[in-house]
């Protein structure tokens, strides 16, 4: 059974299709990626499936609920961490873990025990009582990590998780949510638009372009489908989508991009 | 799919989520509210700067204006002095001022993300909104106990009574509440911090003068006293007045005035439930 499933998926703002009939299946503890330039649709996506946006027309349905329907039901049972860093960096760490199991409704009696382990997880114990604001990026992406698990979600949606990460935090949290899938078999949906991200991370990669799924399949199958042995990713994408990954982009989501690059730091 | 074949993982979190262990929807209300409220006392307690800042102005209201207009006598203020009469008036002006301006940072939080996370959170919309006019509540009795202060420094009146104390931090926390949730609208609506300042500008000021803060509605032309009494703030001074400063008078009520600001919190607090998922979209 799918944990994710998508039927003819849609949403129009004004004249411009945002994404246009998606179809997606997801199946439980699968890292599913959605690869695609900015522009492509991918945050609209993850925000249908999180509640946030009511789609145009088409249903969604996350760990068996409707998102518009049982969107209470649905966010109960997903982590969410945003494209944009979502931590108040006022706060120390704890607070922020602190504050959210008790918007989460995470029992009082549980409440500690799950702030440390979320901590530990994420390697943050020593820094946990510092303010975010001196955090590094890499440390602020951990946070929200922990954050997002903090009420033991069955689905972890992460919008562009290391836009603005030097390669090696990239690694780190990377390692985390590989860790996520096998300690927890959450299943886990992410966009990006980096290829080796894809590559390294995901099981599946939906390759989307200009609001529809161009093309879908294992990193490998992707690469063998269009006959070369050697092809990368990048190669892949240029082949069904007709245009390299860089191009596409609008104002907005570019400078979107650049204040949370700004941001991490 | 890799994974199911990587060992056979605990699936423990998925069981401790069963749909049992929900709390009840009122005491889950009440919680994220004071959840919000907490964050908003644990913002202030790494960053007191604020504390300071905002008793700036009220400090010049008092001693200035106020000491100038006790001295000419211009204003008619009954039997009290005019810097008794407007002392309630400068409470209610901070609280408003700290109040409108609440918008901002929920602007702000959208700009960071949070709003995002907070709405796909379990936290229904109404608490979340009821969250926030909380915690504008919180910040605006720490002004209160600022603007006390600076009053009893000016030789102000105050009665010091425990009731009529625990009055006035009801009428701050209503006055707090209902332009806080007013000013969530107005970010809902524009979305952007520039646009927001000079929207918050061009109301604070007409809410403030087109009121009894600073002088009686009786020496108002007839157009203003009209405005004035479909003023919420009118309602908050009028309490205010009746409670802070000995021998202070409502004209209202101070029932009348808590009802007022009561329906008018709830009702503005309805349309911003409403409107709040749409800072997200």
């Amino acid at each position: 059974m799918h944990i994710i499933e998508t039927d003819s998926l849609t949403r129009r703002f004004g004249e411009l299709t945002a994404v246009d009939s998606l179809d997606l299946g997801v199946g439980v503890g699968e890292v599913f990626g959605l690869l695609g330039p900015n522009g492509a649709g991918k945050t609209t996506v993850v925000k249908m499936l999180t509640t946030l946006l009511p789609p145009t027309s088409g249903r969604a349905t996350v760990a068996g609920f409707d998102v518009q329907k049982h969107a209470a039901q649905v966010r109960a049972q997903i982590g969410y961490v945003p494209q944009l860093v979502s931590v108040d960096g006022t706060l120390t760490a704890y607070e922020n873990l602190l504050i959210f199991a008790k918007i989460y409704g995470v029992p009082r009696s549980e409440r500690q025990p799950r702030i440390a382990a979320a901590l530990q997880f994420v390697g943050l114990e020593e820094a946990s009582h510092r303010q975010v604001r001196t955090y590094s990026g890499g440390m602020m992406r951990r946070l929200e990590i922990a954050l997002a698990i903090l009420h033991r979600p069955r689905v972890l949606f992460l919008d562009e998780p290391t836009v603005g990460l030097d390669p090696l935090a990239r690694q780190v949290v990377w390692q985390h949510l590989r860790l996520l899938r096998e300690q927890y078999r959450m299943t886990i949906f992410l966009t990006t638009h980096f290829m080796d991200e894809a590559d390294s991370l995901c099981d599946r990669v939906a390759i989307m372009n200009l609001g529809r799924i161009a093309a879908l399949g294992t990193p490998e199958d992707l690469k063998a489908s269009i006959g070369r042995p050697d092809a990368t990713l990048d190669d892949v994408f240029a082949h069904y989508t007709g245009h390299d990954l860089d191009s596409g982009g609008n104002y907005r989501e570019i400078s979107r991009n650049r204040r949370t690059a700004a941001r991490l730091g | 799919m890799k994974s199911l074949e990587t060992g056979a993982p605990p699936p423990a979190w998925v069981e401790t989520n069963s749909p049992g262990r929900v709390p009840s929807r009122t005491t889950g209300f009440l919680r994220q509210c004071l959840a919000l409220a907490e964050m908003e006392l644990r913002k202030l307690r790494h960053d007191p700067t604020e504390l300071v800042t905002r008793a700036v102005q009220p400090a010049l209201w008092l001693a200035i204006f106020g000491e100038v207009f006790t001295r000419i006598r211009a204003i008619p203020t009954g039997q009290l002095r005019y810097l008794d009469f407007m002392a309630p008036g400068v409470l209610a002006q901070s609280v408003l001022f700290i109040a409108i301006f609440y918008g901002i940072a929920v602007i702000w939080e959208r700009d960071l993300g949070i709003v995002h996370k907070l709405l796909v959170s379990p936290a229904s919309r109404a608490a979340l909104v009821a969250g926030k006019a909380l915690a504008a509540g919180v910040r605006g009795l720490t002004q209160g106990c600022t603007v006390y202060f600076l009053a009893w420094l000016l030789g102000v009146k105050i009665n010091w009574h425990p009731a009529a104390l625990a009055g006035v931090a009801v009428a701050v926390m209503l006055g707090a509440a209902a332009f806080s949730t007013f000013s969530l609208i107005v970010a809902c609506i524009v979305k952007t911090r520039e646009r927001f300042m000079g929207i918050g500008q061009i109301l604070t000021m007409p809410l403030f003068f087109a009121s009894n803060a600073v002088y009686p509605i009786s020496i108002m032309p007839e157009w203003l006293k009209v405005v004035a009494r479909v003023n919420p703030l009118t309602y908050e001074v009028d309490s205010m007045r009746a409670l802070m400063v000995v021998d202070g008078r409502s004209l209202y009520g101070v029932g009348l005035d808590f009802l007022v600001l009561a329906a008018v919190t709830v009702a503005l607090a309805a349309v911003a439930s409403r409107l709040y998922p749409n800072l997200a979209q």
